[in-house]
């Protein structure tokens, strides 16, 4: 074994890893008056990982193919970066509140294991990898979830989390021990050569699909979702809406297109049919959401469905639109939710659509970015959603799923509706008290600068697409 | 020469610089930005004209065409591609020294006619995004080119036509240019595509072997694309924009609709001009005789309008008619043998964006002195304004084509050109030439002699305008005396030869004689204080004066035909389907979506253990489906 191919192929989990121990000393050794600077050690540090990941390093695979690297994998672990490095930023002005101050180095520590747990499950060759790495993603996840504990919805939400989440990871166990049990393997490329697409492997095969699509929640899936969402500090609630479902979903076209190439026909279908369940299911829900957070988690279950679009095809194309439609919506989310929490803070916990009344009035900059944040969720040219869905609907449709496409586009009507009805209460419904003027942070600032750089660039500049389409690989 | 570049990128910049942060500038120095940055696009714009043209003709004898400056914007299929650049030959190099110098002039002149305005800021921004607009038009490297910055042109002078966005009457008119334009560009849209299609590119210059394959779709392409100049170019019937297009600005009016975008539909003839001869000779002398018509009709109607900033824009559609039919009547390349229009055209765009533009700015000091566009409220204001008096006076001589103005010499080459083609356009012409002297000293003695309206001047005395705006008077009429004298043809000519120009001594003569006469007849009628004759002729043809006052009533034609027949019968019965019939459609499926909405809802109760029980249900579900269909 040559030690000196460890450092560039693991570049993005050795760094992250030197980060997360930096930091855990500087939670130990920094006094009080250090642990202000915290934040801003956290995101040097993040983007500084973010620079030296950024360019691709050569493919290749470690410790007898338990780990793989494949250029496409530093891109998506790049993306992932930069937007935890963009919830850190967000998280600041909830992180210095007086009853969290005290233990904003686990907020950190907790969230930067999460992403390592995502990185090694994204790059892994072998399921025992890949289920520490989803187990590594999940379990910190459970703590975040109950971070602000003394609070009863938190706490109620990190035992619906936690729970909901060993289900479907005994689900999804179950499922590989068959898959061993039927090829004798649990390496990625030795089980795609002995996979038979008996029904008991189609069943397994289910039961896998179902652990991550518990991670994206896809219906039927997601129930956790609202309350997990709900419940969930608001910062962390972005970071689950994003990052999170963003790494499964990219695990979910990889594993299904190397490993389960030789069931195509069966993924496609369970993917037909979750994909118009999930999109149609949370649209409808969506409608009549009166807590924004809530409201959130049902779009972001619909944005769900409309990645899975990208999968479906398992073509290079649709790998590329999955990633593209990724960082868009990492920008448009992260935009939302940078809205949403920066106002709860400053308004003592304000999240109901009623409370957006006027929210124009007062403070004309943040109601501007996030209409344009919705416009782009909504697929509304010329901002970058309008590309990305225009770029997933185009792989499936040049996958022949013209129906999927059909359906999924008269539901982006309905989806239009909702949004728009966010846009309506801050710009045109008049209210006796809105939300009061105030100035966010500068943290807030730079996030919500770089979220509206993504929201307004990321279409126009081709080079984005281009770049991301040089990686792909598919079926 | 990749420097070009820059004539377009720092209007740009400024634009940018001045519309986002303008506000938090202070006026001055607002205004200083804009017209030092349009100084310095001056200086590049004639470094450029002086380099292109001393690096002298190639073997052939002609000024080889450069495009220092490319870049492939869109691909779209094959060969066809969309590519930004900039073209340098010797029109676009003319159009960038006559529009740099007419819009530096234009933002000397704001500095002192805006002082003071709301919006000032705004002002100079909307000024930077036209003159990038413009640049960018005749520098552009494809007919795609064009017609991006062709568009971006129409919005800067909607913008700067509704600067004064509290007047009902400003947005109306902008509203109204826009919509106007933007008919007559659909034509150009897709002659546009009809071109890209058969010619299999956009460039100016596509292979003759397509061409010749193409048959009658480049006469078509050719056509629709003149619509296009048709309605930018104030060609009858799409000219009813310009009059009220003059609710703008008057710098606007003379930067935007006298000088220089106006004349961007024969700017687009003479582009396409090698084509139009090659493959669509009879599409060409169409244009002539719709450019002919709308001289006359123009100056028909000039003749009788009270409102000096009117008279001026129909002065000017009746002179952009002039250039058109000089373009219309070429039959072929060779400025020896019948293509001597192409270079009088370009010669008479040149002239008259200085005297017109002179014209305006004459007109905006005299209304900045009386606070009024009525001829009513002036006369006599030669006494109160010398050095207004004196420019514009150059002006109504170089248009009315005196020797030794400008006017007269490329005015002279048009006739001369038409002469040539056919003597009854020769002499329909001239008599539309005689009609613009008459009417231009009509204007000429209205404000500065005749019956002064001594009440108003008493109560308030006209004077002479500051002097960031008699520069540019100053200026651009010393430009007005020398610029006939430029050997133009050896710079531009159809067929790309140096050409010397001769004046045609009977052509002079005649065009002379009849100018010195109307202008003799105008003196007669309206240099006094009393004007019998001019009030007994409009009573005695009182039906004509009231039709031509009322601009023969074209406007009304259009309100008839717009309101009356295509909102009355076609827009209402489809607002009323579409109210009725797709929008309860739509109502009957929002409420079919809440319905099931909340047919669903218990499905999110909330327990942890119903969550589990349809997460197993539901995979074991999708399991069975996958058996049953696969």
């Amino acid at each position: 074994m040559d030690y000196t191919t460890i450092f560039p192929l693991m570049r993005a989990e050795l760094t992250l890893t030197a980060i997360l121990i930096l930091l855990f000393l500087y939670d130990l050794l920094a006094g009080k008056r250090g642990r202000r600077w915290f934040s801003a050690v956290a995101c040097g540090l993040l983007a500084v990982q973010v620079a030296v990941n950024l360019i691709p390093g050569p493919e290749g695979e470690l410790f007898g193919g338990m780990f793989r690297y494949a250029a496409m994998d530093g891109v998506v672990k790049s993306v992932l970066s930069i937007g935890a490095l963009i919830v850190c930023l967000q998280a600041d002005q909830w992180l210095q509140r007086e009853d969290t101050c005290h233990k904003q180095g686990e907020f950190y520590i907790l969230t930067l294991s999460t992403l390592l747990g995502m990185y090694f499950m994204i790059s892994a060759g072998h399921f025992l990898l890949f289920f520490i790495g989803l187990e590594l993603a999940s379990v910190p996840m459970a703590c975040l979830v109950a971070f602000d504990k003394y609070k009863h919805h938190s706490a109620e939400a990190g035992a619906k989390y936690i729970l909901c989440a060993l289900f479907s990871s005994g689900l999804m166990l179950f499922g590989i021990s068959f898959f061993y049990g039927t090829t004798g393997t649990l390496y990625f490329d030795d089980m795609a050569a002995r996979l038979t697409g008996s029904p008991l492997e189609i069943m397994s095969m289910v039961f896998f699909f179902s652990g991550l699509g518990f991670k994206i929640s896809l219906v039927p899936f997601h129930l956790w979702t609202a309350d997990a969402y709900q419940g969930a500090p608001t910062t962390v609630t972005s970071y689950l809406s994003v990052v999170s479902k963003a790494a499964a979903a990219f695990v979910l076209f990889t594993t299904l297109v190397k490993v389960f190439a030789p069931l195509v026909e069966e993924w496609q279908t369970l993917l037909w049919v979750v994909t118009v369940l999930s999109i149609t299911v949370a649209n409808l829900f969506a409608l009549r959401q009166r807590d924004l957070k809530r409201f959130m988690a049902f779009s972001s279950i619909s944005q769900a469905g409309y990645i899975m679009l990208a999968v479906i095809g398992g073509s290079a194309q649709g790998m590329t639109s999955l990633v593209f439609y990724v960082l868009v919506y990492l920008a448009a989310n992260l935009a939302v939710f940078g809205v949403l929490s920066t106002v709860e803070q400053h308004s003592g916990g304000k999240v109901s659509l009623e409370d957006y009344n006027g929210f124009y009035r007062t403070n004309p900059r943040l109601a501007v970015m996030m209409m344009l944040a919705l416009f782009s969720l909504a697929g509304i040219p010329p901002f970058a959603g309008f590309f990305s869905k225009f770029f997933v609907f185009a792989a499936a449709f040049r996958a022949g799923f013209y129906v999927l496409v059909f359906i999924a586009l008269l539901n982006t009507v309905i989806s239009l509706y909702y949004y728009l009805l966010i846009v309506k209460a801050m710009f045109i419904t008049p209210s006796d008290e809105p939300i009061a003027a105030f100035r966010c942070d500068g943290y807030t600032r730079l996030s919500l600068a770089l979220c509206m750089a993504g929201v307004l660039l990321l279409g126009v500049v081709s080079a984005v697409y281009d770049g991301i389409n040089a990686f792909a690989f598919g079926l | 020469m990749e420097y070009t570049i820059l004539i377009l990128l720092l209007p740009f910049v400024s634009f940018l610089l001045l519309g986002l942060a303008g506000m938090k500038l202070r006026p001055v120095v607002a205004g200083a930005i804009g017209t030092a940055v349009l100084a310095v696009v001056t200086v590049l714009s004639y470094t450029t004209a002086y380099e292109y043209f001393a690096a002298g003709r190639d073997a052939a004898g002609v000024f080889p065409t450069l495009i220092p400056w490319n870049t492939v914007w869109l691909p779209i299929a094959g060969d066809l591609h969309i590519d930004l650049g900039v073209l340098l030959d010797p029109i676009s190099v003319m159009m960038l020294v006559v529009i740099s110098t007419v819009s530096l002039m234009v933002h000397i002149y704001s500095l002192g006619y805006m002082k003071g305005e709301r919006g000032f800021q705004r002002y100079y921004a909307f000024l930077s995004l036209f003159t990038m607009s413009m640049m960018g038009l005749v520098v552009a490297t494809n007919i795609f080119q064009m017609y991006l910055f062709w568009e971006l042109v129409g919005v800067s002078s909607y913008l700067l036509i509704g600067f004064y966005y509290t007047k009902p009457e400003a947005i109306a008119a902008s509203k109204k240019a826009f919509i106007v334009t933007r008919f007559a560009d659909l034509g150009f849209l897709v002659g546009i595509l009809v071109y890209g299609y058969y010619a299999g590119t956009f460039a100016f210059t596509p292979a003759a072997s397509t061409l010749a394959a193409a048959g009658a779709m480049i006469p078509l392409a050719l056509g629709l694309m003149f619509i296009g100049g048709a309605g930018k170019s104030a060609m009858f019937p799409l000219h009813i924009w310009l009059p009220d297009a003059m609710e703008g600005p008057t710098p606007v009016s003379a930067l935007i609709h006298a000088a220089t975008m106006v004349v961007a539909g024969v700017y687009l003839v003479a582009r396409m001009f090698p084509l139009f001869i090659g493959y669509a000779p009879e599409v060409l002398h169409w244009t002539a005789y719709i450019g002919a018509f709308t001289a006359l009709y123009a100056a028909v109607v000039a003749c009788v309008q009270s409102d000096i900033k009117r008279v001026l824009a129909f002065s000017t559609i009746s002179q952009i008619g002039f250039m058109i039919v000089a373009l219309g009547v070429c039959t072929s390349n060779d400025p020896h043998t019948g293509g001597l229009g192409y270079m009088a055209s370009m010669f008479h765009l040149f002239t008259h964006a200085m005297f017109k533009a002179l014209l305006f700015l004459g007109a905006g000091a005299i209304i900045h002195a009386v606070h009024s566009n009525e001829m009513s409220t002036m006369g006599g204001l030669r006494k109160y304004m010398p050095l207004t008096h004196i420019t514009f006076l150059v002006a109504c001589l170089a248009i009315a084509g005196i020797w030794p103005f400008s006017g007269f010499f490329s005015k002279d080459e048009i006739l001369t050109a038409c002469f040539a083609f056919s003597p009854v356009m020769g002499w329909v012409m001239t008599a539309i030439a005689g009609l613009t002297a008459f009417y231009m000293f009509r204007l000429y003695y209205g404000i500065f002699w005749g019956r002064e309206n001594r009440e108003l001047h008493a109560a308030h005395t006209p004077h002479e305008a500051p002097f960031s705006m008699t520069l540019p008077l100053l200026v651009l009429a010393a430009v007005t005396c020398v610029a006939g004298f430029i050997p133009f043809g050896r710079f531009v000519s159809a067929d790309g030869l140096a050409y010397t120009i001769h004046i045609d001594g009977g052509v002079a003569t005649i065009s002379l004689s009849v100018a010195v006469v109307a202008i003799a007849l105008a003196t007669w009628m309206y240099a006094r204080e009393k004007q019998p004759v001019a009030d007994r002729l409009a009573e005695r043809f009182s039906g004509l004066h009231r039709a031509a006052y009322h601009r023969f009533y074209i406007d009304e034609i259009y309100q008839f035909i717009t309101h009356r027949v295509i909102f009355a019968c076609i827009s209402t019965p489809i607002a009323w389907f579409d109210r009725h019939v797709v929008d309860g459609f739509l109502n009957l499926l929002a409420s079919a979506t809440n319905g099931a909405a909340c047919l669903i809802r218990e499905m999110q109760s909330g327990s942890v253990q119903r969550y589990c029980i349809w997460f197993l249900g539901g995979a074991l579900g999708l399991t069975i489906l996958i058996l049953l269909i696969c």
